[in-house]
């Protein structure tokens, strides 16, 4: 770290210091981005050299055409962007008025409820599953995109609804005050007033439902059956599995399933920080 | 559920109220539910959504699964249909028989130590490289914002095609790193199918993958610790070690208390890292308790749904336990969360 002794200016260190530093950080982003890169690398190459260590040979599109042309792959991506919407509007919009609730008002019922959805937070699949797959079945939804939607926000509900409190706690109580001497009924100051102000905290909170769908697993692998109803965690599986391995087919998939994740991913990480330590401190 | 508390509690609130509506005055000597109602109709009805969709959704299930955990159902015997034939449900009652048989095999307790090991040892990891790598990005320092993108980068991929890209890699017979270890005369390391290896393996991509939260988590942590409490510290001649004994750990710690907590819980449940990777095996060396109770439920033949409730109310039990003195141990400490 700092050598004392000589006088150095505030913030800065010397250059072996820093050259600790940039070694330590390198190898840990060299760790962080070579696996997907791999990935990345695999795609490319033809199925028969999936595995070969150098660098693609031969350039080749085929895992990507066959992916997208031969296998239901397509199916699974619209069985997911439905599922995963759905639940991300959903799970926001509830979370968002539950969280604000929490955090403004004092009402009776308020501390079990924090409780409640902190519970929820830990409830493992296992307890869930069984009840839930009967549930589903009685209500004919097993199978049924809106089935998993139902499911997947008992995970995304309870961790977001906590997030929003703690954001909608950052915005100053003045505001709605404000609005209320307006003449704003509290709907009209959540509506109009906090709401906007929250976008960042619902950016990570729908950024969080997005991203729980999407990679969820044990549910969509136990609910959805038949190729056509697959969810792209389901989905991929049966590219690998004990009969088959068709690597060149998965690692197609997945970078195709990876990139948008990703992307949204960029956009909304600015906001991570603040959204997630707001949900922090002040819980 | 939350609702019902509501009257007897209600003129305490009312006092502690911070923003009060322009509650609509009820006719002359309103009740006390009525006065509740009044005051609270609004807060009630924009958690109504929440506590509906708990309640149909988890609570019911919860209580149902309490339910056949003290039955003897399993596939053979639950209601079903096959074709036009409806046959009705015949397990029966057997009381606490499924979680004595539990607790007296060896199975539950395995499962569990090496539970407790997975979770405490990827949490302990993640969070120390996590702590250390959010230090090192939060300081002038050029290529910061590329350090941070590459670092995050295992978060932004969705788990699951992480894990896939994985076991491409541990592969054994063709896998990357098996053949750079070939290059340097190692011999090949089964890493999913020897019981150590795989254990090391799951912890080692549980961990890839856990650490950008932690480090998110922290870098927030961080830059919300004023720098005038650094720069007085200096001035009184700390050095950089006592200036992240004194400081930044104590300025952490309502982050990381919250942080640890959260993924310890995440970490005790984590499906998909160990059913896609191992499937649990080889043999169960790998399965945690999560897994092994899915296991009894979708993978075992006939599926045993009583005995996969039972272990779910254990796990939850065990959960429930480990929150409540965590939050007690939080508090000893004057903490108020």
């Amino acid at each position: 770290m700092k050598k004392t002794g000589t006088p150095r200016p505030r913030g800065e260190r010397g250059p072996l210091a820093s050259v600790a530093l940039h070694t330590t950080l390198l190898i840990a982003s060299a760790i962080a981005v070579l696996p997907p890169l791999w990935l990345l690398v695999t795609s490319f190459k033809p199925q028969s050299e999936a595995f070969s260590t150098a660098l693609v040979k031969d350039f080749t599109l085929g895992n990507y055409d066959h992916v997208l042309n031969d296998t239901k792959f397509l199916h699974w991506v619209a069985n997911s962007l439905f599922v995963v919407g759905l639940t991300t509007v959903i799970g926001v919009f509830i979370s968002a008025t539950t969280g604000y609730a929490v955090s403004r008002f004092k009402f009776p019922g308020m501390r079990p409820l924090m409780w409640l959805l902190l519970i929820t937070q830990m409830f493992p699949v296992a307890v869930l599953i069984v009840p839930l797959y009967n549930l589903l079945a009685s209500m004919e939804l097993l199978n049924q995109p809106l089935g998993l939607v139902l499911t997947y926000l008992t995970i995304a509900v309870p961790f977001c609804a906590w997030m929003m409190k703690g954001y909608f706690d950052t915005i100053p109580v003045e505001i709605d005050e404000a609005g209320r001497v307006d003449g704003l009924n509290p709907f009209g100051t959540f509506w109009r007033l906090i709401l906007p102000l929250a976008k960042p905290g619902l950016a990570v909170t729908g950024f969080y439902s997005f991203i729980t769908g999407w990679a969820e697993v044990a549910y969509a692998s136990a609910f959805m059956t038949g190729e056509e109803n697959l969810t792209l965690a389901g989905g991929l599986q049966t590219f690998v599995n004990q009969y088959t391995s068709d690597w060149g087919s998965l690692t197609a998939a997945a970078v195709i399933v990876a990139v948008p994740a990703a992307v949204i991913f960029g956009f909304v990480q600015r906001h991570l920080v603040s959204g997630l330590t707001a949900g922090a401190t002040k819980s | 559920m939350a609702v019902e508390s509501g009257p007897r509690v209600a003129g305490a609130a009312d006092a502690r109220d911070g923003v009060r509506g322009r509650a609509p005055r009820a006719g002359k000597n309103p009740g006390r539910l009525r006065r509740a109602l009044s005051t609270h109709w609004y807060a009630w009805a924009m958690v109504a959504p929440v506590v509906t969709v708990i309640g149909v959704i988890v609570g019911y299930p919860l209580v149902r699964g309490l339910y056949l955990s003290t039955t003897d159902a399993n596939e053979a015997n639950v209601e079903r249909t096959i074709g036009v034939n409806h046959i009705p449900a015949t397990y029966e009652s057997v009381g606490l028989d499924n979680y004595r048989a539990i607790l007296d095999d060896g199975v539950f307790w395995d499962r569990l130590t090496w539970t407790v090991i997975w979770t405490v040892s990827c949490v302990a990891l993640s969070f120390a490289l996590g702590l250390v790598l959010a230090n090192m990005l939060n300081r002038k320092l050029r290529g910061r914002s590329f350090y941070r993108m590459a670092l995050i980068l295992p978060w932004a991929v969705p788990a699951f095609v992480s894990v896939f890209t994985w076991r491409l890699l541990f592969n054994e017979k063709k896998g990357v790193l098996n053949k750079i270890l070939e290059g340097g005369g190692i011999d090949a390391v089964p890493w999913l199918n020897d019981p150590t290896w795989a254990k090391l393996s799951v912890i080692t991509v549980n961990v890839w993958l856990g650490v950008p939260f932690m480090l998110v988590a922290m870098l927030g942590g961080l830059q919300s610790i004023p720098a005038e409490l650094y720069e007085a510290a200096e001035m009184d001649g700390a050095n950089a070690w006592q200036r992240f004994r004194h400081i930044t750990l104590p300025g952490l710690r309502p982050v990381a208390t919250t942080v640890v907590l959260i993924s310890a819980i995440w970490t005790f449940n984590m499906f998909p890292v160990i059913f896609l990777l191992t499937r649990g095996g080889p043999g169960d060396a790998t399965e945690i308790l999560v897994t092994y109770a899915y296991r009894l439920s979708f993978v075992v033949s006939p599926r045993d749904f009583a005995g996969s409730a039972a272990w779910g109310v254990l796990i939850l039990v065990l959960l429930s336990l480990f929150a409540v003195v965590y939050r007690r141990a939080l508090r000893k400490q004057g903490e108020v969360w």
